[in-house]
């Protein structure tokens, strides 16, 4: 479990975040929605130490992040596995290069042992027989995949995913939102994904948070979004004029939407 | 320009004592630190061939110019070509040189890496990235720069050799002459000296740059640009530093 206490972050002048005090559920899919600028990015990079709060505290598992010693902060991030809007696959690197680097960097493994973990975490994000091919040889997609193979190869407790599916086709974020639920729920992680995508919400959204100007505007699980009338959140939801037609159609029909 | 120097340098400072952390594993580092020694050694040999021959033609000939007709001895070419190659010209415009080449590529590099995430990337699985990005290339540039820079020194003996003899400006025993005359062998612990301060400036202040990199092509021209011209000016300023010092 991941917990936020009154979390501010500013950058000079400008406020960002606004007393953010959030749970995020062990083993669950927390999710993170907002307009762009809503800090949803911030929040994140808050919660994996990228950043440091100008005020509050964030707690993994009842444990201080902010008093962590250097070697207790190096234990927890080697829990941590992180999905990037971009990827962030080291371009020098082949796919196999690119997964290995942590267990190269961290453990003690032979090499055999690591070459059968990787083609297992392929395996796991069906994408077997990419290992000699460099980033730029992959489809977005592709990299998206090869980025979660990467942040799941030391088996993480927290998973982290900044817009995972931005830039891709419909069927392809669908694709990936199931890979990374399927994942959370197999090796019951803690998962955070920050999201607009509205598929994404409905589909894999166990717990939900909304952002509004650096605020949690609401909270609640999938089942609740369609239902509330929070004004902020419908506005969110049916922001597109073609869901805001088939909302007023339904209600003008006495339909449930 | 920018004039915020205190703010930088303590930046600077900071940056490089991250650096000079223990390694998560010796092995990752000595992996990276043979890649850069092959990027900055075998990459930059052709361009330091081609300036060393032709600062030491260059030399020669100038020199065979200004002395032709006056009391000193032809032979003399030799001796200066040597000296001034070996206490001045290899060691600066070698490096100045490869600040442009190897410290531009260096800041383009880390720099990249900071917009498309990857430092963050390694920062979140627990990578001290000052250290794995920085020391590899600090201990290649270190290994490596001094050799090319004794390499400079040979081809610009050499290259003085080339411009006058077969010239006629003076016969090659006399050139050979004038390059053992006088030698002194402190002049080469002064290249050497003046090498590794040089290779430690524009390896350090060309990762600095790349390092805090904001997000934007325009930016990362930027960094690529400071990290040649920074260090360009810290090399001659160590330069004479290092002459005052050392002589």
């Amino acid at each position: 479990m991941i917990k936020t206490e009154n979390i501010y972050k500013s950058f000079g002048d400008h406020t960002v975040l606004h007393g953010i005090t959030a749970e995020f559920k062990a083993g669950k899919m927390n999710l993170v929605i907002g307009r762009s600028g809503s800090g949803k990015t911030v929040l994140l990079k808050l919660l994996v130490g990228l950043l440091e709060p100008t005020e509050g505290k964030i707690f993994y598992d009842n444990t201080d992040f902010g008093t962590l010693s250097k070697k207790d902060l190096r234990k927890l991030r080697m829990q941590i596995g992180m999905l990037f809007q971009g990827s962030a696959l080291f371009d020098s690197m082949t796919v196999e290069e690119n997964i290995r680097f942590p267990m190269d960097m961290f453990t003690t493994m032979t090499d055999k042992e690591k070459l059968y973990r990787v083609n297992d975490c392929l395996a796991r994000v069906s994408l077997k027989g990419v290992n000699k091919n460099y980033p730029s040889e992959l489809s977005g997609g592709m990299q998206k995949r090869v980025g979660i193979a990467r942040a799941i190869v030391l088996n993480p407790k927290y998973l982290f995913c900044d817009e995972p599916n931005s830039g891709l086709d419909p069927k392809t974020a669908l694709t990936i939102d199931e890979l990374i639920q399927d994942i959370t729920e197999e090796n019951k992680i803690t998962t955070i994904v920050n999201t607009h995508d509205m598929s994404s919400v409905m589909e894999i959204g166990d717990h939900i948070f909304l952002l509004y100007q650096g605020k949690i505007a609401w909270e609640g699980t999938r089942n609740d979004v369609l239902h509330s009338t929070n004004e902020i959140l419908q506005d969110f939801i049916f922001a597109s004029p073609f869901l805001r037609k088939l909302r007023d159609a339904a209600i003008h029909q006495g339909k449930s939407i | 320009m920018d004039f915020n120097l205190l703010y930088n340098f303590g930046r600077y400072l900071m940056l490089m004592s991250a650096a000079f952390s223990r390694p998560e594993k010796w092995r990752m580092y000595y992996k990276e630190t043979v890649r850069q020694m092959h990027d900055i050694g075998v990459g930059s040999v052709v361009i330091v061939v081609i300036i060393s021959v032709f600062i030491g033609a260059v030399t020669a000939v100038q020199f065979a110019y200004q002395i032709e007709g006056n009391l000193i001895p032809m032979w003399y070419i030799g001796y200066i070509v040597r000296d001034t190659t070996i206490i001045e010209l290899a060691p600066t415009i070698t490096c100045l040189v490869l600040a442009g080449k190897v410290g531009s590529n260096m800041a383009a590099e880390i720099g990249g890496m900071r917009q498309k995430e990857h430092i963050d990337a390694m920062e979140i699985m627990g990578v001290n990235t000052a250290a794995y990005l920085i020391l590899p290339k600090l201990t290649a540039a270190l290994i490596v720069i001094p050799m090319l820079v004794a390499i400079s020194a040979f081809l610009s003996v050499m290259g003085g050799y080339l411009a006058v003899v077969p010239t006629e400006y003076l016969s090659s025993s006399e050139y050979i002459q004038g390059v053992r005359a006088f030698f002194v062998s402190y002049n080469v612990v002064m290249m050497f000296v003046k090498s590794l301060v040089f290779a430690f400036l524009l390896t350090s202040v060309s990762c600095f740059q790349g390092y805090f990199v904001k997000q934007g092509s325009i930016e990362l021209g930027k960094a690529s640009t400071n990290a040649v011209v920074y260090s360009d000016i810290l090399i001659l300023l160590a330069d004479y530093v290092i002459a005052t010092l050392l002589t």
